[in-house]
């Protein structure tokens, strides 16, 4: 049954009339014309769809629109602001932590996540964090080295890390 | 540098001229009137390409016309236009194209625009595969943009009253050497003109020595869209009135549709069911209520024919191919066996492994009247373009295919059936339709990398010489089945047609076509494994008998500069712990990789911790570019040597997803050293595949040393570990 469900998007408002069953994935693309979040797999083993909902990674694949009704969504289209890259995005330019870019939404939002909650993070914890992430042309080396800087870059700007917080 | 503002594909002018309104328009125009359309500026037209060899096996016709078919474009704003008919899939050729034109033109990089893989206005293409696109492109460019740049220089000579030979350019003007603040921009030199130069000649193009933007490591320009979202895909393309499309899919390959009850599915509101022959899908304008319209569409199929499964296919493959192909025979094979003290015969085997694309196949289709529209994730959009046309039965120049960002290919985009899908349902539904095949739809209808069987048979000499070399490959393809070393008998039959199968006679239970390094992979994998065993017959150390039978000395370079990265001798038995080593020369490539692994014998499991990879690919345009494509060719190899293989039986796919089909994760990750072999000397070879074609050679040889058994099946899946180890296969 069709009905009007609410939540933030990036920071604002949007109300979606549709049947709150259907997975976020397919709102936010065929809805909401937001496409950077990606289709990978349908089954949440890719991480391409990867979104935030209250500052979580969700695979938007798997996640159905109800549950997102009155949260903060977050998508990689709210991550840089007023056409100024964010610090993680910026590392991945830096690092060249992509090729395709098919996978790198999905990608850096749930390296965001990790340094919303670990500001610091070893190797091997972004790696665990990024272990559900695939990506199929191998950058996974500069990735690291990308959330790494973005870690760095994070830590010592407490005006973005501020802003960080508000976008959710 | 700022990074470029890249407007890939299409360009924004181009959306103002022929976007949603005027689209019909727009593939009536030829591309030169395009140019013409497109306002002042100075358009060089030159022969760009491979001339009729090479490309796609060597088919007459597919290669490059010798007429000045292609062309760059130096506007009167001054930003310089690349059209070209490849297309931009991860592999980095959008930066490094773009970084020949800024060199060659000196003009600053963030002032080129590319434009790729859209059919109206980029010159034809064979396709993007086989590392082609920067040896066989990018020279021809860059002498077009030599002669641009000596057209500037000859205007700015009239305008300045200077000697030409008194100016010099940069940063896309040029000045008075010997006062710079004396310039003239090129925009001021074109202005309102409209310039055309036929580049007949081949003008000189500026030393290595001069570079400042060539060979220097660049960041990619198409960065700043992909860290945002803003990088479009086909899946992304949105068109008023779009429907997306979800279609029957039979359960094996083989099995013919009997017949499709749709009437659940007609109930769903807004969804429309449309049948074309053996096409069903249902239409809808949410992809995923199109899915739940499909799924209540009761379909039934003959049972597919097919037989075959993965224990079988190597016995089939043998049995139904015939007439070999001779790649390479010198000397005389029973000489070589007379002349040998040991003789070593050994089989090697390759399953199925899928691309995995991180983008599943996709595509927009638009018909409008007699024309058609068609936005693809594909490798080939002309082939797509005459696809379509076949199937709508159109005259090719009314079908344009724009190509934007395609999400991973590895030779799997080469083939379009989701665009022919498309295009039929665009047709038969009156509505602009999308096809973005599912994960599950991906694992069908891939082009898989071919089973493939390979016999050798080697023969040492007593001084550890190698005398005799008789290979035969069954569907792997030719493509290095040469063997790089000095070996006076030898002999390389490929049996059947390689990356498609084999002619008249039905090989492969599906499709199966080129994978990034296509026949490379598994042939190295074959040659490179049975030299280590032949050294070890030589009772020598791997790497010094490759040294000792090259006579190559490119190849013994590179294969010594990644010995002296690597810093490692091999052990003197096995620990475990284990280096191997494998070589190549890939189409003019030179290869050389060391890895070292750690076995789990209890698991099977193999852990690689370190990736040496020297390389030597000539002139180095984007030592950057260079170095990702080396990191993902390893990166992305680990999961053929480890794990990738299509389980398969009766025309059934049984991988359907990323769950069961393992590819390489973070946690695989080795610690990747490359090592990029200075060879300017030589033009830019391709950089896209070579590295990856040893990686199955190189563990499989890593492994023997650590836990002393031979592995003759791609992939290295811990069960055939155990089951090797069980049976002690040395």
């Amino acid at each position: 049954m069709e009905r009007t469900v609410r939540f933030k998007l990036n920071g604002k408002e949007v109300a979606v009339e549709t049947a709150p069953e259907r997975m976020l994935l397919w709102v936010l693309r065929a809805d909401l014309a937001h496409t950077g979040t990606k289709y990978g797999c349908g089954e949440g083993y890719c991480g391409f769809c990867t979104v935030l909902v209250d500052g979580r990674p969700e695979r938007s694949c798997q996640f159905p629109l109800a549950k997102a009704e009155g949260k903060s969504v977050m998508t990689i289209e709210g991550l840089a602001k007023g056409g100024r890259l964010h610090p993680l995005q910026q590392a991945f330019v830096d690092h060249g932590a992509f090729q395709c870019g098919y996978c790198t939404p999905g990608m850096i939002l749930v390296a965001y996540a990790l340094l919303l909650r670990k500001p610091d993070p070893t190797e091997a914890e972004i790696a665990d964090a990024l272990e559900g992430n695939i990506c199929r042309c191998g950058t996974y080396a500069r990735v690291i080295a990308a959330v790494r800087q973005g870690s760095r870059a994070m830590t010592t700007k407490a005006a973005d890390k501020v802003a960080d917080h508000e976008a959710l | 540098m700022k990074p470029s503002k890249i407007r890939p594909r299409i360009k924004d002018d181009e959306y103002a001229m022929f976007g949603p309104g005027g689209a019909a328009a727009a593939t009536a125009l030829e591309r030169r009137e395009f140019l013409k359309l497109a306002g002042g500026g100075l358009v060089v037209f030159f022969a760009a390409g491979e001339g009729l060899e090479g490309q796609a096996g060597g088919q007459r016709g597919q290669g490059y016309p010798d007429d000045p078919n292609a062309y760059l474009k130096v506007g009167a704003d001054g930003r310089v236009t690349c059209l070209t008919g490849k297309i931009e899939m991860g592999q980095g050729t959008i930066t490094a194209l773009a970084m020949m034109l800024a060199e060659e033109l000196d003009v600053p990089l963030a002032l080129i625009d590319m434009v790729m893989g859209d059919t109206a206005l980029c010159p034809y293409d064979a396709g993007t595969f086989g590392s082609r696109s920067i040896k066989y492109f990018g020279p021809p460019m860059r002498q077009a943009a030599a002669e641009a740049r000596g057209v500037l220089v000859r205007m700015a000579s009239a305008r300045l009253g200077t000697p030409e030979d008194a100016l010099a350019t940069k940063d896309g003007a040029v000045y008075l050497a010997r006062s710079p603040s004396k310039k003239v921009s090129y925009a001021d030199l074109i202005g309102g003109k409209r310039i055309e130069v036929r580049l007949e000649k081949k003008p000189a193009i500026k030393p290595i020595s001069k570079h400042t933007v060539s060979g220097k490591p660049t960041l990619r320009i198409d960065a700043r869209e992909k860290v945002t979202g803003e990088a479009k895909f086909a899946g992304d393309i949105r068109l008023p009135g779009m429907l997306y499309a979800a279609i029957v899919r039979p359960p094996a390959h083989g099995a013919e549709l009997k017949s499709a009850d749709t009437a659940a599915a007609e109930k769903v509101p807004g969804v429309r069911i449309v049948r074309d022959g053996d096409l069903v899908a249902a239409l809808h304008e949410k992809p995923d209520i199109a899915a739940q319209a499909l799924a209540l569409i009761e379909a039934e199929f003959e049972p597919s024919d097919s037989k075959l499964d993965n224990a079988t296919i190597f016995a089939h493959i043998k049995e139904v191919s015939a007439n070999p192909d001779v790649v390479v025979e010198t000397g005389n094979l029973d000489e070589g066996a007379k002349l040998a003290t040991k003789t070593i015969e050994r089989s090697y085997f390759a399953q199925y492994v899928a691309h995995a694309p991180s983008e599943p196949h996709t595509a927009v289709v638009r018909v409008e009247g007699d024309k058609a529209e068609v936005w693809a994730s594909t490798q080939s959009p002309f082939r797509a373009q005459q696809e379509i046309a076949r199937t709508l039965g159109l005259p090719p120049e009314s079908v344009r295919v724009r190509t934007p960002f395609v999400g991973g290919g590895f030779g799997g985009k080469n083939a379009g059936g989701q665009i022919v899908e498309a295009a039929r349902l665009a047709k038969a539904a009156g509505k602009p339709v999308q096809v973005a095949w599912t994960r599950k739809e991906e694992f069908f209808y891939d082009t898989f990398r071919p089973a493939a069987v390979y016999d050798v048979r080697s023969g040492l000499d007593a001084a550890g010489k190698i005398v005799l070399w008789d290979y035969r490959n069954y569907q792997a393809g030719s493509r290095s089945s040469q063997p790089v070393y000095d070996i006076p008998h030898k002999r390389v039959l490929a049996y059947g047609g390689g990356f498609g199968g084999g002619g008249s006679v039905r090989v492969h239970p599906f499709g199966t076509g080129a994978w990034r390094g296509p026949g490379s992979n598994t042939n190295i994998f074959a040659t490179e494994s049975h030299i280590d065993i032949t050294a070890e017959a030589a009772g020598m150390d791997p790497l010094a008998f490759r040294l000792a039978n090259l006579a190559d000395a490119r190849m013994k370079r590179i294969a010594q500069a990644a010995a002296d990265k690597f810093g490692r001798t091999f052990a003197k038995a096995p620990t475990g712990h284990g280096y191997g080593v494998a070589i190549t020369d890939y189409l003019g490539t030179y290869v050389a990789t060391m890895a070292e692994v750690e076995v789990d014998k209890t698991r099977g499991a193999v852990r690689v911790l370190r990736v040496v990879c020297a390389q030597d690919s000539g002139e180095v345009i984007n030592p950057e570019g260079t170095r990702m494509q080396i990191e993902g060719c390893i990166t992305m190899g680990l999961g053929y040597c480890l794990s990738e293989e299509i389980r398969f039986a009766n025309g059934r796919v049984f991988d359907e997803n990323y769950d069961s089909y393992t590819v390489p994760r973070m946690s695989w990750l080795p610690k990747l050293e490359v090592v990029l072999v200075d060879n300017p000397d030589l033009a830019p070879q391709g950089v896209g595949e070579p590295a990856i074609t040893v990686m199955g050679a190189v563990i499989a040889n890593a492994i023997h040393d650590a836990i002393g058994v031979r592995m003759f099946m791609l992939p290295m899946t811990p069960a055939r570990i155990r089951e090797a180890l069980k049976q002690g296969t040395g």
